[in-house]
């Protein structure tokens, strides 16, 4: 890596401002709380962004930017526990949507789906782990359904976003 | 990028909610307790709480003392059998059992919930 070459400098301001956007949109999904009435259920905005970096930038930029986003928010506005939940849901999550994605048999749509389902059983089962409780798990099926209907909303405006936006972000990627 | 959103997709998010589904009634029965306790209110306020493992029957009285309901405690099951209200909804709805199953009857007011005595419930996780 030459870390004095242009294009270096260029992608790394480029991912900061993709990183801001992400904690931006955690930020927004914590001041208003899209409340659904069953605890552990968030509309998962971050995700939007996510979807758009996988599609348009990469596969490891969009990991990058979706861990440091966790660590980070965590950090500010969480705690060490707040982190673990993440960390399980969200690279879970990254991994399914990473592997349907790399198949191209399906749309961006169905491949947020799947990161909704995958996220809740990650965070479900961190918390079963912590907790050594598995009577937890009671909610999963509830949060399986959330996560098909978050996702596909999320879906939808990632898919949306994504065919604006990448002519633009071809050029600086 | 052209949306993409075909068959595949339908498919694939249809399987999702058809799995989604057979969880939700796995756990459904695999995730049902038995209670042990029946509470009964009337207009909100406790009217009595009875065990279900003898077998009894309830009288429950209005505040003038009138017979309103009769609830009978069998087999570790509540069910309504009598009801002075004409729709008898309450008296149609088959027996419960299981913790937070309820039976009401909305014109007397009347809510009987089937609870656990133990109070290690899910709401400790629910935070």
């Amino acid at each position: 890596m030459d870390l004095h070459s242009k294009p270096f400098w260029k992608k790394t301001a480029f991912l900061g401002v993709f990183l801001a956007l992400a904690m931006i949109c955690s930020y927004i999904e914590m001041l208003i709380p899209f409340n659904f009435g069953i605890p552990g259920v968030k509309l998962g905005l971050t995700n939007i962004v996510v979807v758009l970096m996988l599609y348009t930038i990469g596969t490891r930029e969009a990991i990058m930017v979706s861990v440091l986003r966790i660590l980070l928010m965590g950090i500010l506005f969480g705690n060490v526990m707040s982190i673990v939940y993440s960390l399980a849901g969200g690279i879970l999550s990254f991994l399914v949507m990473a592997i349907l994605k790399k198949t191209g048999q399906l749309g961006c749509i169905s491949v947020s789906v799947a990161g909704g389902i995958s996220h809740n059983i990650g965070q479900i089962l961190a918390a079963a782990v912590v907790v050594n409780s598995f009577s937890i798990l009671y909610y999963l099926p509830v949060l399986l359904i959330a996560g098909v209907v978050t996702g596909l909303l999320i879906g939808i405006l990632a898919q949306e976003l994504i065919v604006r936006l990448k002519p633009v972000l071809q050029k600086y990627k | 990028m052209r949306r993409q959103f075909g068959k595949k997709d339908v498919v694939f998010i249809g399987s999702l909610l058809l799995l989604c589904a057979i969880v939700l009634l796995l756990f459904r029965v695999a995730f049902r307790s038995e209670g042990t306790k029946i509470v009964i209110t009337r207009d909100g306020e406790l009217y009595g709480t009875y065990s279900l493992s003898e077998p009894r029957t309830i009288s429950i009285r209005d505040k003038n003392g009138h017979v309103t309901n009769t609830l009978v405690i069998k087999d570790g099951k509540a069910d309504m059998i009598h009801a002075d209200c004409p729709d008898k909804i309450c008296v149609h709805q088959k027996a419960v059992s299981a913790e937070n199953e309820t039976i009401v009857c909305l014109p007397n007011k009347i809510v009987v919930t089937v609870t656990n005595s133990n109070e290690e419930g899910m709401d400790g996780f629910a935070q």
